[in-house]
């Protein structure tokens, strides 16, 4: 008996945690899957009817709107902090004397909730008293950027608050990709008389090419999750233009009591992750495993 | 790479000149983003009256702490006005049980997965590893039912076990990523002096863990205070995490609109996080990176 349980004792211990993973993710998922496949608004009803929910979907013009800002957001957002987080770390690198405390200043937003973020930015572009009623009051009286209760604008303003809070996270991890590059092959170019410029750009930037793909991985994950950012910057508005398909699915669940819409919002934005995600995984298990 | 020496051929003073050039720009990012917290701190300063008629990014001529006295433990939500205050403390009743508890089950899972290795565990890692990346959306639903059914939907004790379960993915991926690297041998000649499992892990893994505590603690505690989706989603009036609270403050209607008084709530929304950031940044920055080059 003793035996027995010595030899099963590990297994006895993982096993809570992973009926638990298996119930309330896979189990959870599967549930979510199968009402998106009903009639359900109110209570969820278990008759599979099809896709009508996905037809529904897509044809909400609300829907469209959310999935055209995740677009414009999150390839503005990927792209922009992941320049400037390359653009920080190249200069950090050039044996700057008080790196450390720069570092830390670059990085701190990262600590932040998006909803103090939010509150912050929302705060500073107010047409009202923020930065538009700062530059007017230096004089240029005709200046606007009302950019947050601009309808065609409004999603900017997320893109400008997410970059502010993730590029410094962007540059750890490029920073700490530029100091991984071999030493030897940099000086042996600074032999060859290289420039600086295309040393960079021949030889580093190219062998960082999987902390690129890393760092895209986790800005995509970011964008397509933002929720609380939204929410606290512009609450989804000027009437539902900064809406994501979070906050669309947020409301379908909590507040407008439509949990067909809610399902199926929740089934396409996982769609997207594992699109951008599950290639990632696989091919990082797989290295690992050979 | 540490260094690139500019090439020797230029002259003194172009070098001089991109030199300072170099640090200008950094100074100026650093502006960048020091900019909205410095905002924060002075508005929270201020006057109502002085924030009508100052500029935006003007010290303030009168400081004032009152903004802070409201924030902390009189600012309306809705149709309660004790402040952040109650809130504050919702959120420290979660998060301290919620990180210990998941570090306690990450440290045990991979105690298992990266020492105990039997047929399948490297599979259970997989699926536990695939329900990090998963948008939390999908499991919303059925989790609101089935806290209802359990009993704990709107309490405290739900967040808990909400933020346990999802958590115990990320808890374990960086303990099993760091008992990897200790060789099993260790394990080994431990059993041949009649060492248990658990006698194992105490005695030997435990002290050899403090590194990984600290970055998983920190981890998690930033993740959990900060988190708004499972706090709005399964909380209700009276145990409502800080985030949520401070959202219902900055977006309540009724009344003026005090803006010194969210700011200084959002400031105090942050500190914690940001205190824990100041002091053990070293292990917050190895956390991001752990948790996002995740594998």
């Amino acid at each position: 008996m003793t035996v027995w349980l010595e030899r099963h004792l590990p297994k006895m211990v993982l096993a809570p945690s992973f009926i638990a993973i298996l119930i309330f993710v896979y189990g959870f998922i599967a549930w979510t899957a199968w009402v998106s496949l009903t009639r359900s608004r109110l209570l969820p009803r278990y008759d599979i009817e099809g896709l009508i929910q996905y037809e529904r979907l897509f044809a909400a013009p609300r829907w469209d709107t959310a999935m055209n800002n995740l677009f414009i957001f999150g390839t503005l957002f990927i792209l922009i902090s992941m320049a400037l987080g390359l653009l920080l770390a190249i200069l950090l690198d050039q044996k700057i004397r008080t790196e450390g405390a720069i570092r830390t200043i670059y990085l701190y937003p990262m600590a932040l909730s998006m909803i103090v973020t939010g509150t912050a930015w929302k705060w500073m572009l107010n047409p009202g008293l923020g930065v538009e009623a700062m530059v007017r009051r230096w004089g240029f009286e005709d200046f606007t950027f009302d950019w947050l209760v601009n309808p065609d604008m409004a999603i900017y303003t997320v893109v400008i608050a997410g970059v502010w809070q993730s590029s410094g996270f962007v540059m750890a991890l490029f920073l700490a990709g530029l100091r991984s590059v071999d030493e030897e092959i940099i000086k042996a170019a600074q032999v060859d008389g290289i420039p600086t410029f295309r040393i960079y750009t021949a030889i580093i930037i190219p062998s960082m090419a999987p902390i690129f793909l890393s760092a895209f991985i986790v800005l995509s994950h970011l964008a397509i999750k933002s929720f609380d950012l939204v929410i606290a910057l512009t609450g989804g508005g000027p009437g539902n233009a900064t809406d994501l398909p979070a906050t669309y699915m947020y409301a379908m669940a909590f507040s407008r009591g439509d949990i067909g819409q809610a399902a199926s919002s929740a089934m396409v934005m996982m769609a997207v992750v594992f699109a951008i995600v599950v290639p990632y995984l696989y091919s990082e298990l797989r290295a690992k495993n050979d | 790479m540490t260094d690139i020496p500019f090439q020797p051929r230029r002259s003194n003073t172009s070098r001089l000149f991109l030199r300072v050039l170099l640090y200008v720009l950094i100074a100026l990012f650093a502006l960048y983003y020091l900019m909205p917290l410095f905002v924060m701190l002075t508005t929270s300063l201020k006057s109502l009256e002085e924030i009508r008629t100052g500029s935006l990014i003007a010290l303030p001529r009168d400081i004032t702490f009152e903004p802070w006295q409201k924030a902390w433990s009189g600012a309306c939500s809705g149709v309660t006005c004790e402040g952040l205050r109650p809130y504050f403390w919702n959120s420290v009743l979660l998060a301290v049980p919620a990180v210990l508890i998941s570090t306690l089950l990450g440290a045990i899972n991979g105690y298992v997965i990266a020492q105990w290795r039997f047929k399948g565990a490297n599979l259970i890692f997989s699926a536990m590893l695939f329900g990090c990346f998963i948008p939390f959306q999908v499991v919303l639903l059925p989790m609101a039912r089935v806290l209802g059914i359990m009993d704990i939907a709107g309490t405290i004790s739900g967040l808990i076990f909400v933020h346990v379960v999802y958590g115990i993915g990320f808890t374990t991926l960086f303990f099993r990523n760091y008992y990897v690297t200790i060789p099993q041998e260790l394990v080994k000649a431990a059993k041949v002096d009649g060492a248990g499992f658990f006698r194992i892990f105490w005695a030997i893994f435990l002290p050899l863990s403090l590194p990984i505590i600290v970055v998983t603690v920190i981890w998690q505690f930033t993740q959990i205070w900060n988190d708004f989706l499972f706090g709005v989603s399964f909380s209700q009036a009276g145990t409502q995490p800080i985030t949520v609270a401070l959202n219902n403050i900055v977006n309540s209607t009724t009344g003026v609109k005090e803006y010194n008084v969210d700011m200084a709530a959002a400031i105090i929304a942050a500190l914690p996080t940001l205190l824990v950031y100041v002091v053990a940044g070293k292990y917050f920055i190895r956390g991001l990176t752990a948790g996002s080059v995740k594998g």
